[in-house]
């Protein structure tokens, strides 16, 4: 018989399992961040992990950020109100004392802010911010904001957590940014935006580093009243002066929200699946991650081609060449010969992701057949997400 | 109009539209649909330009060449087997508000000196609608120049768009500029960009996949489009599994009621096979019932079959000559 054509025969680097039973377990991590561009299936890698966790017997809290409307239905959040709600884990079959809890929520952004806004501001101050044209323009649809209130809700949570004692692993779904980058730069953008510093040099600019280049510069002044409209950065600096004075400015928030992030007590992991594309992003990603000190858990590949079948990609086709081109036998071959290949490419752009960042631990999801809606799915992709044999390339010979 | 540089075969026709806007769910393929369109529409001595706005560079990934995110130069990225030419710009917005502030306000060297104190990074993010416009407005700028009858004018513009969730507010720049200056050149510039998209010159194409989200989030696209009065041209169906074979069928094999005689196989080979159809039947029913549900929305879908090696520069054509049979009156070869 031929061989199964898998990739044997390509430089394989060692790649160290990714452990995540150990991670979901250790109770020193208290949060769990999953990044990766949009499309891989983030979401519901977040809820899989969270509710292995609460298998385990973690007290979980995730949130999830656009879930697809079937899946937040079975997590019992499809109302958006920004609150965890306990999840009903009835229906599953678990016992034992082992068995923690899960809560979910879905962020509001809009009401994370408003939330922020009001619980530090005076009810008049509030009110003046709250109804600010520009807040109101910031508050839903600033490429920022959405990541920046998601790392705030993480930080409510977090507080809450360790105050209360209700949660003792918080699960975070970054937001389906063009970049999985977004999510570390977007608040430090933001914050740095309001700091107010262009703001006052373009409504002061004798003060600011520009005022030696004066002659130009009160015709730009005027020219970005002109482009911008004069009332929009007067909403702006009304915004940014009642803000700062408040919260001691976006900055240091941020920054806070970062440190938290970068402590023993946080993990990032990072989804993809085994796209060219997606691959490359990730490699940023982590890359990014090594540079800033942040704790990398490792890559999760989702989506990976599976075969049970000892049939090579070459002799499938070879034998459906003699059969009728619409007979189910040649269809069950060509698909065979087509799922081989499509492993053979994905192992070896995971190979190639693993030769270039060697030690980084990786995790290989097979993929699944329909989509994932109720919780009995998300904990079928919970025992793959734990199954070590599944781990690492090596697992395939 | 003067012919364009490398118009050296005759041009026998021109595409049914001029822009094409390319838009899609994240991870649904558009970058390389874009890519393959524009490789579609250059036939004999067009000139295509295939912009991207997203800062992915998409276009130096598919194409391998380090020039194209040189928004100046606008590089050959391609020649295409059928004569013609594809180049590549990859739109910036905050280089865009600095050569708008330099055309409008000849603020050249002062333009400069914003940049350095993040004045202009300032500007595109602050506020809100004013980085769409300029990207837009820069894809709108390269579309004119065949009105304009200019040397550097193209055929088509290919425009591979932000993902389908924010696409409605990308295109709607009228809204997107409401709260900025209501005079002068942006204001201005809004209104001419929006008459063009909604123009017949203009077309959008939705990529999909065969699956639940990315069927709803295009089906939302077309809702959310429809009032804008810009028209979706195509759905795209990405990544398809084709089979000849009936739903009757493969509901038997997704039922594990379908035999498969197969001697040649060894026993356990032949059981693990069966078994391995039960869920591409499963899928491939799953993808036609997704199907179903795009016919509903009334416009013309293409087909584009899921390539198992993966899209490069290798396998582009194949799906450059799926893309160019059929969207046939699209390409007008």
């Amino acid at each position: 018989m031929t061989p199964v054509d898998r990739p044997e025969d390509l430089p394989t680097p060692d790649i160290p399992a990714l452990d995540i039973p150990q991670i979901l377990t250790d109770e020193s991590v208290q949060i769990l961040l999953c990044c990766g561009s949009g499309g891989v299936g983030k979401t519901t890698m977040s809820a899989a992990l969270a509710l292995s966790a609460a298998r385990a017997g973690r007290k979980v809290v995730v949130i999830t950020i656009d879930p697809a409307k079937r899946l937040a239905q079975s997590l019992g959040i499809e109302d958006l109100d920004n609150t965890p709600r306990p999840v009903d884990l009835g229906g599953l079959g678990l016992s034992g004392a082992r068995t923690g809890s899960l809560d979910a929520m879905m962020l509001d952004m809009k009401r994370t802010f408003d939330d922020v806004v009001e619980a530090h501001a005076s009810p008049e101050r509030a009110a003046q911010i709250l109804t600010n044209p520009f807040y109101q323009a910031l508050s839903t649809s600033f490429a920022g904001t959405q990541e920046y209130m998601a790392m705030e809700k993480l930080g409510q949570l977090h507080t809450e957590a360790r105050e209360t004692g209700r949660w003792d692993l918080i699960v975070v779904d970054t937001p389906p940014a063009r970049s999985a980058l977004d999510f570390l730069d977007a608040p430090e953008h933001l914050a740095e935006l309001l700091e107010g510093r262009f703001l006052g040099m373009l409504l002061s600019p004798s003060k600011g580093p520009l005022r030696f280049m004066s002659a130009g510069f009160s015709l730009v002044v005027a020219t970005m009243n002109k482009v911008l409209g004069s009332q929009l950065l007067a909403d702006v600096q009304t915004f940014a002066d009642a803000f700062e004075a408040l919260f001691g400015g976006f900055r240091q928030r941020a920054e806070q929200t970062m440190a938290q992030l970068s402590g023993d007590h946080t993990r990032f992991l990072v989804v993809a699946t085994g796209e060219r594309d997606s691959l490359r992003e990730s490699a940023w990603f982590t890359d990014r991650l090594s540079t800033e000190n942040m704790p990398l858990a490792g890559v999760i590949v989702n989506r990976i081609d599976t075969t049970e079948v000892n049939l090579s990609a070459d002799r499938a086709l070879t034998i459906a060449e003699d059969l009728p081109a619409d007979s189910a036998e040649a269809v069950a071959l060509t698909r065979h010969a087509e799922r081989v290949r499509t492993r053979e490419r994905q192992l070896a752009l995971v190979q190639r992701f693993a030769a270039t960042h060697r030690g980084v631990p990786m995790h290989l999801v097979p993929a699944l057949v329909g989509d994932v809606h109720d919780l009995a799915a998300l904990d079928q992709v919970g025992t793959l997400l734990s199954d070590l044999s599944l781990t690492g390339v090596a697992a395939d010979r | 109009m003067a012919a364009p540089r490398g118009a050296w075969l005759a041009r026998t026709s021109v595409p049914a539209h001029q822009l094409h806007i390319v838009s899609g769910k994240g991870g649904t393929g558009k970058t390389t649909i874009a890519a393959a369109l524009a490789c579609a529409l250059a036939t004999r001595g067009r000139r295509v330009l295939l912009c991207e706005v997203e800062g992915r560079h998409g276009i130096t990934d598919l194409f391998g060449r380090p020039n194209a995110a040189d928004t100046t130069t606008e590089p050959r990225i391609a020649r295409t087997s059928a004569g013609g030419q594809v180049h590549g710009l990859e739109i910036d917005a905050e280089e865009a508000l600095m050569e708008y502030l330099a055309t409008f306000y000849h603020l050249g060297i002062a333009g400069k000196a914003l940049d350095r104190f993040g004045v202009i990074d300032f500007a595109t993010s602050i506020a809100p609608g004013l980085r769409d416009v300029l990207l837009t407005g820069k894809v709108y700028e390269a579309v004119r120049r065949r009105q304009k009858g200019r040397r550097d004018s193209y055929d088509a513009v290919v425009l591979d768009a932000p993902p389908t969730g924010r696409l409605a507010r990308f295109l709607n720049v009228h809204e997107a500029v409401s709260g900025l200056a209501k005079v002068g050149p942006i204001a201005k510039q809004a209104d001419s960009i929006m008459a063009m998209l909604r123009s017949e010159i203009t077309t959008v194409h939705l990529v999909t996949l065969l699956e639940d989200m990315p069927v709803t989030e295009t089906t939302e696209a077309v809702a959310e489009l429809a009032p804008t009065g810009i028209q979706v041209g195509s759905v795209i169906a990405n990544r398809a599994t084709p089979s000849p074979l009936a739903n009757d069928q493969l509901e038997l094999a997704r039922d594990g009621k379908l035999q498969l005689d197969l001697p040649m196989l060894a026993q356990a080979d032949r059981t693990a096979l069966a078994e391995e159809f039960v869920g591409e039947a499963s899928r491939i029913l799953a993808e036609r019932e997704c199907r179903e549900r795009l016919t509903s929305l009334g416009v013309p879908i293409v087909d584009v079959p899921r390539e198992p090696l993966g899209v490069d520069l290798t396998t582009l054509s194949s799906l450059v000559e799926s893309l160019t049979h059929q969207l046939s009156e699209e390409v007008n070869a």
